[in-house]
């Protein structure tokens, strides 16, 4: 691990008129590491993945990519962007292009590649999701772990630093979370940095190297998977989290 | 009778060239309508609060008046007044394109809100600009879902071409009526003018279906049904 971090986040704070949905918000990344927010809905997990790569403009604070910030960064924000590869939970795929095509679009677009080239990064970027021979298949002819695999596939082929998933299974059924798990599992062990938000408990503590606790807009512990899932505070907000903590 | 029919027949060529100029005429405003639609609509949806203030009101004008105002208002009024010395025919090109205008700028407006922000989201993750996300992304699935609202803009604006009379245009019900004010036959041109007006509208709508066909994708928009 290098000494700067390839992501930090330094008291992000973020409000919806009365509602405080960041309060404060700081920790740091560093390459390779996987880091995985749980907490019950509505504690600003998501809003925190947003303000990382300016999706939400935060109200105050910082974060700092390979120590530059870019909270302040202007027009160079989409030149930041291309490094946070970002996955949502309603894959959020362009419904008019095909497999492939939603993959090269910004290979073309913003990284200018040639067509052959783009083509080829794409077809790559598809086969590592094992999604090759649905390339040529419409977003709505894909299920929904074939259509999360294609949005991981796009965020993957801007070459992207580190990886944002926001509850990257919650839209799937249980048989199809276990493919989208897969690849996540595949990408880590590539050695890709990864900040994951989720509700699948079981998967955060096979999968993180630190788990932070969410709740109300503030990080109320984190440590190592082998310690989280049995803290005080976790015991008690598991409550909250319903069924999801259990699967 | 034999009379009738020889009073078409003879002034044929002179109706087909109406027929063109209409043809014109249409093509021409409906081309202004889908540009300046397009802007409009980018205007109001992304622009900012004044520009769409300006779309309101725009629209609201030219929505507001009867097509045959806004001619004598633009061919006798505005376009003399401002020093414009435009023929007849491109003041009418002029008015039906920009009165389209705000009726499409309205159908496409409609499609744009109805997509998910979601893509948005994507696309501007990826790095792309607002801008490259509105061409590559918003431009073609709104455009697309346009379409069956869209394809209703032709008939309108080919029966209200005939409004550019008034001003002279050499358009088809100009000639067919200056051919009977010249052979005294109404019945048989008035029929043949509507039978014309009706196979352009039919033709008009054959392309527009073809064009739907062409432009489909699997699963998006009003097909979902033949993904099953």
């Amino acid at each position: 691990m290098s000494d700067i971090p390839i992501l930090k986040v330094e008291n992000l704070c973020k409000s919806y008129g009365d509602l405080d949905v960041l309060k404060s918000v700081s920790f740091e990344v560093h390459k390779g590491e996987k880091k995985v927010f749980v907490g019950p809905s509505g504690t600003g997990k998501s809003t925190l993945l947003r303000c990382i790569n300016q999706l939400t403009a935060p109200d105050s604070g910082f974060v700092y990519l390979n120590g530059e910030e870019i909270v302040h960064s202007g027009k160079k924000i989409n030149a930041y962007r291309q490094k946070m590869g970002m996955v949502f939970q309603n894959f959020n795929l362009f419904d008019h292009l095909t497999a492939v095509r939603n993959v090269e679009l910004a290979l073309l677009k913003v990284k200018k590649m040639d067509r052959k080239s783009a083509r080829e990064k794409a077809m790559y970027e598809l086969e590592q999701v094992g999604m090759a021979d649905r390339a040529d298949f419409y977003p709505a002819q894909l299920s929904g772990g074939q259509a999360q695999r294609v949005s991981i596939a796009r965020a993957l082929a801007m070459d992207p630093e580190v990886m944002l998933f926001d509850e990257p299974t919650s839209a799937l059924d249980p048989e199809l979370k276990r493919e989208v798990m897969e690849v996540m599992r595949t990408l880590a062990a590539q050695g890709m940095t990864c900040i994951v938000v989720t509700h699948e408990m079981k998967f955060a503590t096979s999968f993180a190297t630190e788990i932070y606790l969410m709740e109300k807009g503030e990080i109320v512990e984190h440590g190592p998977p082998s310690e989280i899932p049995t803290s005080p505070n976790f015991v008690k907000t598991r409550a909250f989290m319903g069924s999801y903590a259990d699967e | 009778m034999f009379e009738s029919i020889s009073a078409v027949t003879n002034s044929a060529g002179y109706l087909l060239e109406g027929v063109g100029v209409t043809l014109l005429l249409v093509g021409l405003s409906l081309f202004i309508g889908f540009i300046c639609g397009i802007v409009l609509t980018l205007g109001q949806v992304y622009g900012p609060a004044l520009v769409r203030r300006f779309v309101g009101v725009y629209v609201w004008f030219f929505r507001g008046l009867p097509n045959i105002v806004l001619l004598f208002l633009f061919y006798f009024a505005l376009f003399p007044f401002m020093g414009f010395d435009m023929p007849a025919f491109g003041v009418a090109v002029t008015v039906l394109g920009l009165r389209s205008a705000a009726y499409q700028s309205q159908i496409f407006r409609g499609a744009i809100q109805s997509l998910s922000e979601g893509q948005m989201l994507a696309a501007r993750s990826l790095g792309m600009t607002r801008w490259q996300a509105i061409r590559s992304i918003v431009l073609p699935q709104s455009l697309r879902l346009s379409l069956p609202g869209w394809s209703n803009e032709y008939p309108v604006l080919l029966t209200d071409s005939s409004v550019a009379y008034v001003i002279g245009v050499a358009e088809l019900l100009t000639r067919t009526s200056q051919v009977i004010s010249r052979t005294g036959e109404p019945m048989i041109l008035y029929l043949s003018c509507a039978v014309i007006f009706i196979l352009l509208n039919y033709g008009g709508m054959m392309i527009i279906q073809y064009v739907e066909k062409k432009v489909r994708i699997p699963g998006f928009g009003n097909n979902e049904a033949e993904c099953l």
